[in-house]
């Protein structure tokens, strides 16, 4: 029952948006993709829902090609929000979910089950456009989940939003994975992307750069940070060889390093020179890896 | 889900929400006025006609004769001018139509033929229609004196006056009568315009909705749970159910307001029309070109506005489509007077023109049956084929944002829809 794209490529007469990208989307897992802009993010998104068709390469879900004969299994929240602006929140979602296989009733008990959720249950019958965007955005999530899909894609669902409802979408977002349902989503933001999906892959110019599991992209990357916060003057230690990246802090500097093995030469190094604060090994953030992967390749 | 389910979602929203919104509403209760206006023009025109006073003309008669006659010719053409035979001077005459106790004077005498001449004092010569009336009175008048004067016999007068009688007989089997034709004028040029109207409305209101669902963005939605193929039959559907419903309410309101007034309408503006006898040939071919002209400018409306990614732009992608439209109306309106003509004859079978300009040929004439077969056969084919690729372009159009509103944006809607784009 997994989602699998085997050799894709969408090709826009002389222009590749996607490049042979093959991936295996686990079930009830979230998967991430990340990219720039431009990536071919949403190109992808677009194939799996079967609104384009690839020019090579096969999709299946479930064994079949996605298409609407499934569509009320599936859920999709566009990078570009739409919805009527004339339509009161009610209508809007009686409409779309009745498009997705729902019964007016059914529509009506879970919008309400949302919207008490979302602490807007007083927008119910307010058209969109009165409300602000941060609604419009929970309305447009409310639109891509109401029907229980078995399988949901979030197109940055998170950008545009304030903190404190970036942590409520993201709630939701678990609780929906915690009922089986399998999500791809989308993000410019890494640590969303850490803190959410299993797996992930990292698209740069069509082709799939990074691809698996989060811990094991993160082992694989291999290099490691090193944040030494001391008393005395640490500049020294960007001459070390291993040392792939430095930056100076104000409580001393923070250092990228190409194993855990030079981190124990930093360590001897600095061990007597005086008073340490801090010296912690951490693993690679996805940003590091982000940058690494798609800055390198523009290089 | 059935696709059929989602072709009824989607009918059923476009229906209701385009008649529940403000401008349609609007639009079919100012259309009810004016229908029932129309059909009341008789009663309308009597109204303001009874708040006119009778007009009063002291005439002054030197001659002491005509006036009697004046009198009795202008009582059975105009009730509402009477004539009063004034016994004062000429200064306390001009006095009285000063203070307004008559609307004018007028003076009658004899030149130096022995013919009657006259002066007409009033206000101003605002009104002309009375000083015409006057002035015909005293010609019939002057023509009556004249005969006698030289012995012609009244006869031989009204004789020369006369019309000369001309019958027009066609020598074509089944063509239609002078009077026939009349009436098939009328009703051919009300259902032209029935046809013309419902195209420019609701192709136009087709292609903004598809611009709005565009141009919000929800069109990304709406195809990602059903094909848009659907989608855009459903909604040519939807609307033309709404073209049923306001154009249903139209014909309705008209007929039993006329229904209401017939005493006053038979053998006036109704009958004129050709609406007393209607030929069930020529309504069912009205109905046939309504519906075939409908889906194909329906479908090109659905094209266009899947090309445009702002409401604004979508006036403007239209206008090829409108040009078309109100050529085809003009050719139409030309062709009433002269079904026959080359120019009527070709654009008959052009598609694009065939609903309206066919529709005048087989109102006014007797077609052959070949020639109306074969313009409706090449009309179904051009719908099919626009509904074909305007399928393909609209698939591909949904998912194309751009600032340009260029026709060449077809070509790229295609590509879009494709595999191998």
């Amino acid at each position: 029952m997994t989602l699998v794209l085997d050799r894709i490529t969408k090709r826009f007469g002389s222009f590749t948006a996607v490049d042979h990208l093959s991936i295996d989307i686990p079930e009830k897992e979230i998967f991430g993709f990340l990219g720039a802009n431009g990536a071919g993010k949403t190109t992808t998104f677009r194939m799996i829902l079967g609104l384009l068709q690839p020019t090579e390469g096969v999709i299946s879900w479930n064994g079949a090609s996605p298409g609407y004969d499934h569509s009320h299994l599936i859920g999709y929240l566009p990078e570009e929000r739409g919805l009527y602006p004339k339509l009161t929140v009610k209508d809007q979602l009686i409409y779309l979910g009745q498009l997705r296989g729902m019964k007016k009733n059914e529509v009506l008990n879970e919008l309400d089950m949302w919207l008490e959720r979302f602490k807007i249950p007083e927008y119910k019958t307010k058209k969109v456009e009165e409300l602000s965007k941060g609604n419009q955005q929970k309305i447009q999530f409310i639109t891509a989940v109401i029907h229980k899909p078995e399988l949901l894609i979030l197109d940055e669902p998170f950008s545009g939003l304030d903190p404190v409802n970036v942590e409520m979408l993201k709630d939701a977002v678990l609780e929906i994975k915690e009922q089986g349902t399998t999500i791809v989503f989308s993000s410019h933001r890494m640590e969303h992307v850490e803190e959410l999906c299993e797996h992930l892959c990292i698209l740069h110019q069509g082709k799939p750069v990074v691809h698996g599991a989060l811990k094991q992209i993160k082992r694989d990357f291999g290099k490691k940070n090193v944040i030494v916060h001391a008393d005395f003057d640490v500049t020294y230690l960007q001459e070390i060889p291993g040392v792939t990246r430095f930056r100076k802090v104000p409580e001393g500097c923070e250092l990228q390093v190409e194993s855990e093995e030079i981190s124990q030469k930093i360590f001897q190094e600095i061990s007597g020179k005086g008073f340490v604060r801090t010296f912690d090994l951490e693993e690679p953030s996805l940003n590091d890896i982000f940058i690494e992967k798609v800055g390198a390749s523009y290089e | 889900m059935l696709p059929m389910n989602k072709f009824a979602i989607i009918l059923k929203h476009t229906y209701l929400s385009q008649l529940k919104s403000k401008s349609f509403i609007i639009m079919t209760v100012i259309s009810l006025l004016i229908i029932v206006g129309l059909t009341n023009i008789q009663n309308i025109v009597n109204m303001f006609a009874g708040e006119d006073q009778v007009k009063q003309i002291a005439v002054i008669d030197e001659t002491n004769e005509i006036v009697q006659l004046l009198q009795q010719n202008l009582a059975h053409m105009d009730e509402e001018l009477k004539i009063i035979d004034y016994d004062g001077t000429l200064e306390e005459g001009r006095e009285q139509v000063q203070s307004g106790e008559y609307f004018a004077l007028l003076m009658i005498r004899m030149d130096e033929e022995k013919l009657p001449a006259a002066t007409y004092y009033a206000l101003d010569l605002s009104n002309s229609q009375i000083p015409n009336q006057l002035e015909q009175g005293l010609r019939q008048i002057k023509t009556g004196m004249i005969t006698e004067q030289e012995g012609i016999e009244q006869e031989i007068i009204s004789k020369m006056f006369s019309p000369v009688p001309i019958e027009k007989i066609a020598l074509k089997e089944n063509a239609k009568t002078e009077e026939e034709l009349n009436q098939a004028r009328g009703l051919v040029y009300f259902m032209i315009f029935l046809i013309y109207f419902a195209v420019l409305i609701y192709g136009n209101m087709i292609a903004n909705q598809v611009a709005i669902e565009k141009s919000s963005r929800v069109m990304e939605i709406i195809v990602s749970s059903v094909s848009p193929i659907t989608q855009m039959f459903a909604k040519i559907a939807g609307i033309a159910l709404l073209g049923l419903t306001q154009f249903g309410l139209i014909l309705a309101t008209g007929y039993f307001s006329l229904l209401a007034n017939q005493s006053e309408m038979v053998g006036g503006v109704f009958e004129y029309f050709g609406f007393s006898e209607v030929p069930i040939g020529t309504l069912i071919y009205g109905v046939v070109f309504f519906i075939l002209g409908y889906l194909l400018y329906a479908m090109l409306a659905a094209m266009l506005g899947s090309l445009v990614s702002r409401i604004e732009d979508a006036q403007q992608i239209v206008t090829p489509m409108v040009l078309l439209v109100v050529a085809a109306f003009m050719i139409a309106v030309f062709g009433l007077n002269d079904p026959d003509s080359r120019l009527v004859v070709a654009t008959s079978f052009i598609p694009f023109f065939a609903p309206i300009i066919m529709f005048v040929r087989v109102g006014m004439l007797d077609i052959p049956l070949w020639e109306v077969s074969l313009s409706i056969g090449l009309l179904v084919a051009t719908i099919f084929f626009f509904a074909w690729i305007g399928a393909k372009v609209y698939k591909g159009g949904v998912l194309m944002y751009g600032r340009s509103t260029s026709l060449k944006d077809l070509k790229k809607a295609l590509q879009l829809s494709k595999k191998d784009a």
